[in-house]
């Protein structure tokens, strides 16, 4: 096969691992907690259910949840690698994927309402290029359903309904203001992905980068490490539990990450990842083909 | 574990409490966002729903070109907040007794459940696969125009599982956790 071939078959593989298998990173945690929930509650019904689900479509294959959501890719690559060329390959194996039922018919014109049914439109796939100093070429992807976007949220500090300031404490604040309004609708329990600062655009396209990251990762920054660990544990005071039934699992982990703020704005960006936090990666060998799994 | 057979009717799902597992078999009408803009437009619907249940939910179907037969892939729940302006309509309008979903609803959802009986059914968001294998059979399909994720699918089901989160009773247990968890909340945020 040609490199090129070798390219579509690696990015046909990805899109098929990551509709049908959650990271272990994941996983792990989706275990501890089923563990924690008391024995006979709705809560733990809705974790073995969600155990089930998991089981199941990774044998099958099949997709995990029927929102495949939006097709979020992420390229590392070094000079020279085309753009243009991997977007295309791209948009064809959507289009394959979409024709076997890895992927639901999820682009909609928003004016007329139209559905082409191949997932192929304006913004949609989400491509992200980054060019960087390896040799290697890297793609990495998830799928993020609308339940869960739906939930999403931006504040701009100070917000005065809270009295939060722009300090981490206001940070905090709106950060689990968010997690309450969710309450059971982005298919808790999810995990998080914050920004603070930046501009609009900015802010929630690292909140989502944030997603990137291994739950079990460990963050940089004191401050923001700090902060991920109070969220994640007051989150879980507030009893919304999976699927909003209540119960002791809220979020299943808090990525935080920042971006310099012009001194007039403060933002903080909240994206909500559903349990079916759907996210792989691959690295490919010189010939395009895949030559480790990242996550 | 209790059962909800078809034909379905007020009286059975009056019996249903918050809290309650339930099994549904019998015939279910995927129906989410664009169904009910359509319904709520005054256009006719192509299936009698008097007592019947609707299912908040835009599978992953495949259509085997061979033999015409459809073949669901996935097919868990949607988030059914964006139909609280609609529900309670379709409720009066066409009898309803049943909705499946995800997320809950809101006090207009719950005023119509208790006024013309019907009972809100809460399926595990996500568990596509699960709710999948329960579904036997895709008998038809209305309004497919709407898109594949927006048509109106009857689904043959066995077994469905789900929780009563809103009942015929005036009870939701959203509106509970929403309280709790908004108290904790509050304690949470208190400045020190």
């Amino acid at each position: 096969m040609t490199n090129e071939e070798n390219l579509s078959k690696s990015t046909f593989e990805l899109l098929k691992k990551t509709t049908s298998e959650l990271p272990s990173d994941v996983t792990k945690v989706i275990k501890e907690t089923k563990a924690r929930e008391n024995d006979g509650s709705t809560a733990q019904y809705a974790m073995d259910i969600i155990q089930k689900n998991l089981d199941l479509a990774s044998r099958n294959q099949r997709p995990i949840c029927q929102d495949t959501g939006t097709v979020l890719i992420y390229v590392d690559h070094p000079v020279g690698f085309s753009q243009k060329k991997f977007t295309q390959i791209a948009e064809k194996e959507i289009v394959k994927a979409t024709q076997a039922g890895f992927l639901r018919q999820n682009s909609v014109d928003p004016i007329t309402g139209q559905n082409k049914g191949m997932n192929i439109g304006p913004g949609h796939p989400a491509i992200h290029f980054h060019e960087h100093d390896k040799d290697t070429v890297t793609i990495k992807m998830m799928l993020k359903g609308g339940g869960c976007e739906n939930v999403g949220a931006q504040y701009a500090l100070p917000y005065t309904t809270l009295n939060a300031g722009r300090d981490l404490s206001g940070v905090r604040k709106v950060i689990l203001e968010a997690v309450l309004k969710a309450q059971g609708k982005g298919c808790s329990p999810g995990v998080l992905g914050v920004c603070i600062g930046g501009d609009r655009g900015s802010s929630f396209m690292e909140s989502k980068n944030q997603f990137l990251r291994r739950l079990d990762d460990v963050n940089g920054h004191k401050e923001l490490r700090d902060l991920e660990e109070d969220i994640l544990e007051s989150a879980n005071k507030l009893g919304v539990g999976p699927m909003g039934f209540s119960g002791n699992t809220t979020l299943l982990g808090c990525k935080i990450g920042m971006l310099n703020r012009l001194p007039a704005s403060y933002y903080v960006s909240i994206s909500y990842m559903c349990w079916a936090y759907r996210r792989q990666g691959v690295e490919l060998a010189k010939d395009n083909t895949i030559s480790k799994w990242i996550y | 574990m209790k059962r909800l057979n078809y034909p379905f009717t007020n009286e059975a799902v009056r019996e249903l409490k918050v809290g309650d597992q339930v099994l549904i078999s019998g015939t279910i009408y995927t129906g989410r966002d664009a169904v009910h803009k359509y319904l709520h437009d005054k256009n006719e619907c192509p299936v009698d729903l008097k007592n019947q249940i609707i299912y908040h939910c835009g599978p992953v179907i495949v259509k085997n070109e061979e033999t015409g037969k459809y073949k669901v892939m996935a097919a868990g729940p949607t988030t059914s907040a964006r139909e609280e302006p609609y529900q309670w309509e379709v409720m009066r309008d066409h009898g309803i007794v049943g909705v499946i979903g995800k997320g809950g609803m809101g006090q207009k959802t719950l005023d119509g459940c208790q006024k013309y009986g019907c009972v809100y059914l809460h399926a595990v968001g996500g568990a596509a696969q699960v709710l999948a294998e329960n579904i036997d059979e895709v008998k038809n399909v209305y309004l497919e125009e709407l898109g594949a994720p927006e048509a109106i699918w009857e689904l043959e089901v066995t077994d469905f599982p789900v929780v009563v989160t809103m009942d015929s009773h005036g009870n939701s247990l959203h509106a509970e956790v929403l309280d709790s968890s908004r108290n904790i909340f509050e304690e949470l945020i208190k400045d020190k």
